[in-house]
């Protein structure tokens, strides 16, 4: 009998996953014996959602892209029941070539293959025996060392070597020890993390219970945005699971090693991706940074030693002991050993998750695997790293996917956010959108954080307005200067790459806005001009919506907006049904 | 605080907070509280305050920092923008000049009517989708201006009936 999945990650829900499930389940009513049905998390194809994979007895099968619950009839109709699968619609082929076949999935591997919410499907696949042979193999100490060979390093931003930051607190004196697993992925643009807890969640709470045992540690959170909640049942869902089988909980594999793991949600504050912030929200507090030392290694939750680690880094973990360091670390740079999950989004044409050996350059993953910009406009940039990252030019994009190579053009490999940008992204209005977030998200701690980052954003706020000098320019790269220099934590240290990296690569864009009032990418709203064209039916509506009665002409009739009286204030462009308002 | 106050507090329900004295319970607790109540009310403060021992003016400094928690209640459908960098640079300002045109309301505001507010979200995570507004539970992706504005009409009519059935009930 054939086995439909479909994928039911926010991305699927989003796109319509769950009238899919409902119709599929509708059909089995009728159909009880044509088919088996079940739920899979992201594969990481979200251009194509909602995905369904249809398998038969012996696992090997294909995927139906952009699947509608009107077209679940004639699947159950032609494929279930008639065996005749609907050619048009598989995905794979000439669309999708390159996608797979230059990717490597450690991370991903069971993502939109296993049944995320059953823990038989997850031992099926190897789940759990990574921690066995840890508890009843190794020593913590063999733990730490095999970690340490397979170099692998925080995938949250830092790349701080993991191996070492668990020796670190398995070294740290303290009858109680803490492991945390930071899920606050809040860098807008990323979603790499919620996938996995999405599509994998035992592997994390496998990573983490090893991280447990080679620190000895005994109690461990994992610190999950409330805006995921479907990550947060799942995780609820697979610790529950993971205690009835005895993987987590007190004398795990008989041997003297107990582990808890506990949820705790954060309530959206970005700053809580600082490690000591999010100490402190995790005990009830503001989540503002502190300095340090004392790490969290020495003094953490409660004053306890902790150890932190990101999603992707612990869902690594049990791959690494299966597989052995050394067969990690195969893949990748001398400086970066490994994969990395990237979350592609932007003007591109396949978006989604891909998951590749690092070294492989930034060009690769955007034209060979993601299939290039969408209408085959100009490549223009590409941002990395979030609001602690910066833009890349299009012309150093054979800068390959490693920690210092990365750090060497002004961004920073940061979680695996990947936005692509065109020839219709603004970089001044971008500068400006990830300094407006880090502005609002500053905890208000440090001076130069929360002040500075306001007085940048009024300067940025003054050129797209059209009213910039070039004086603001300077006076940009001093603060931003400042700003790095004088802030306790890793926002304020690297709130200012966005501008920093747009001034040094798009100064002529920052110059364009100011010497020529223009936004050569017809972004800012200030610098553009409205008209009308041909494609007006007369229809009066924007004119009705101008506060300025800028727009004249007869119903029925060609429209025509007065620039003298415009204020530009976008209204006509938003009203318009027939795409006939034009901003130049 | 006095026993009288504590009178006044019987109307919250404390099991459903799940509070049996365990460390850094404020934040779970003021998530129930707006689970329940839809908002942090200066009520439900002092109640956490007179429960957990913490002082209300602490409370409050939690509330205020952490962007989840309200202290004013949403209207009956809220209107989420997601303005991550994926919906922005896909036009997240078209979706919000079309909500404010459409709604009358801007970012943290709530209708007269009670019946939509508007939030600003950093990324909701399908990025392929962008731009992206999610309403209540359901997400509304690869927007356009006009499809925008047909969707928020269809809520704007939703909400009139159902005002018109429960005043009609009444």
């Amino acid at each position: 009998m054939k086995t439909v999945k479909v994928g039911l990650g926010t991305c699927g829900i989003s796109a319509g996953g769950e009238k899919v499930y409902q119709a599929f389940q509708d059909e089995l009513k009728e159909h009880p014996d044509a088919f088996v049905l079940k739920e899979t998390g992201c594969i990481g194809m979200c251009y194509r959602e909602v995905l369904v994979e249809v398998s038969n007895g012996s696992g090997t099968g294909y995927t139906y892209g952009e699947v509608t619950p009107d077209r679940v009839g004639r699947i159950v109709e032609d494929d279930l029941l008639g065996h005749q699968a609907i050619d048009e619609w598989i995905v794979g082929g000439d669309t999708e070539e390159g996608y797979f076949e230059n990717q490597k999935r450690i991370v991903l591997r069971n993502c939109g293959v296993i049944d995320p919410g059953s823990i038989d499907e997850y031992i099926a696949s190897g789940g759990y025996e990574a921690l066995k042979k840890t508890l009843t193999e190794m020593t913590p100490e063999d733990v730490i060392t095999e970690v340490e060979t397979s170099g692998l390093r925080g995938r949250g931003g830092g790349g701080f070597p993991t191996g070492t930051k668990w020796k670190f607190t398995r070294g740290a004196k303290g009858d109680k020890k803490y492991i945390i697993c930071n899920a606050d992925e809040g860098d807008p643009g990323a979603f790499m993390d919620r996938s996995i807890l999405e599509g994998d969640p035992s592997a994390v709470l496998e990573g983490m219970a090893i991280a447990g045992y080679a620190v000895g540690a005994d109690e461990a959170y994992v610190y999950c945005r409330a805006e995921y909640p479907k990550a947060i049942a799942r995780l609820r869902q697979a610790i529950a699971q993971a205690k009835k089988k005895g993987f987590l909980g007190d004398k795990i594999f008989g041997s003297d090693f107990s582990f808890n793991i506990k949820i705790k949600e954060g309530a959206g504050a970005f700053v809580c991706g600082e490690e000591t912030a999010l100490i402190h929200s995790i005990e009830g507090l503001r989540g503002m940074p502190r300095f340090r030392p004392p790490f969290p290694a020495q003094s953490g939750l409660w004053g306890k030693p902790t150890n932190i680690n990101n999603v992707e880094t612990f869902a690594n973990v049990p791959w690494i002991i299966l597989n052995g360091g050394s067969a990690y670390a195969a893949f990748g740079t001398e400086n970066s050993k490994g994969t990395k999950v990237f979350a592609m989004a932007g003007k591109i044409r396949r978006s989604g998750l891909v998951e590749v050996p690092m070294g492989i350059s930034i060009n690769d993953i955007i034209f060979d695997i993601c299939g290039g910009i969408i209408d085959d406009k100009r490549f223009k940039a590409v941002q990395m790293g979030g609001p602690s990252g910066g833009c890349i030019p299009a012309e150093m994009c054979d800068t390959k996917i490693d920690y210092q190579q990365i750090n060497k053009t002004g961004a920073i490999m940061g979680s695996g956010g990947l936005v692509v940008m065109d020839e219709t992204t603004c970089m001044v209005d971008v500068a400006k959108f990830f300094l407006t977030f880090t502005q609002s998200e500053s905890c208000g701690k440090c001076t130069f954080c929360r002040i500075g980052t306001k007085r940048m954003l009024e300067i940025l706020e003054r050129i797209c307005d059209g009213q910039g000098t070039m004086e603001d320019l300077a006076n940009l790269e001093e603060l931003s200067n400042q700003i790095i220099e004088a802030s306790l934590c890793g926002l304020g240290q690297t709130a200012p790459n966005p501008v920093l990296t747009t001034l040094k690569y798009f100064r002529h864009e920052y110059e364009a806005h100011i010497k020529e009032k223009k936004c050569p990418a017809h972004v800012c709203p200030a610098l553009l001009t409205y008209t009308i064209n041909d494609d007006c039916t007369g229809c009066t509506v924007c004119a009705k919506a101008c506060p300025t009665d800028a727009i004249t002409g007869e119903k029925k009739e060609l429209h025509v907006v007065h620039q003298d009286k415009c204020i530009k204030c976008g209204k006509c462009f938003t009203v318009c049904r027939f795409d006939a308002v034009v901003k130049d | 605080m006095s026993s009288a106050t504590k009178d006044n507090f019987k109307s919250f329900n404390i099991d459903l907070w799940k509070y049996d004295g365990q460390k850094g319970a404020l934040i779970p607790l003021l998530q129930s509280a707006q689970d329940t109540y839809g908002y942090i009310s200066e009520k439900a403060i002092d109640y956490i305050s007179h429960v957990t021992g913490i002082a209300s003016a602490d409370i409050y400094g939690v509330v205020t920092f952490y962007a989840q928690f309200r202290t004013k209640p949403l209207g009956k459908y809220v209107v989420k923008v997601c303005n991550g960098t994926a919906c922005h640079v896909n036009g997240a300002k078209m979706i919000s000049d079309t909500i404010i045109d459409e709604l009358n309301i801007d970012y943290e505001e709530t209708s007269e009517d009670h019946n939509f507010s508007m939030l600003s979200v950093a990324c909701v995570g399908c990025c392929s989708l962008a731009p992206v507004v999610v309403v209540n539970d359901e997400t509304y992706g690869r927007l356009t201006a006009p499809k925008l504005r047909k969707i928020l009409r269809q809520y704007k009519q939703r909400a009139k009936k159902e005002q018109q059935s429960s005043e009609g009930q009444a």
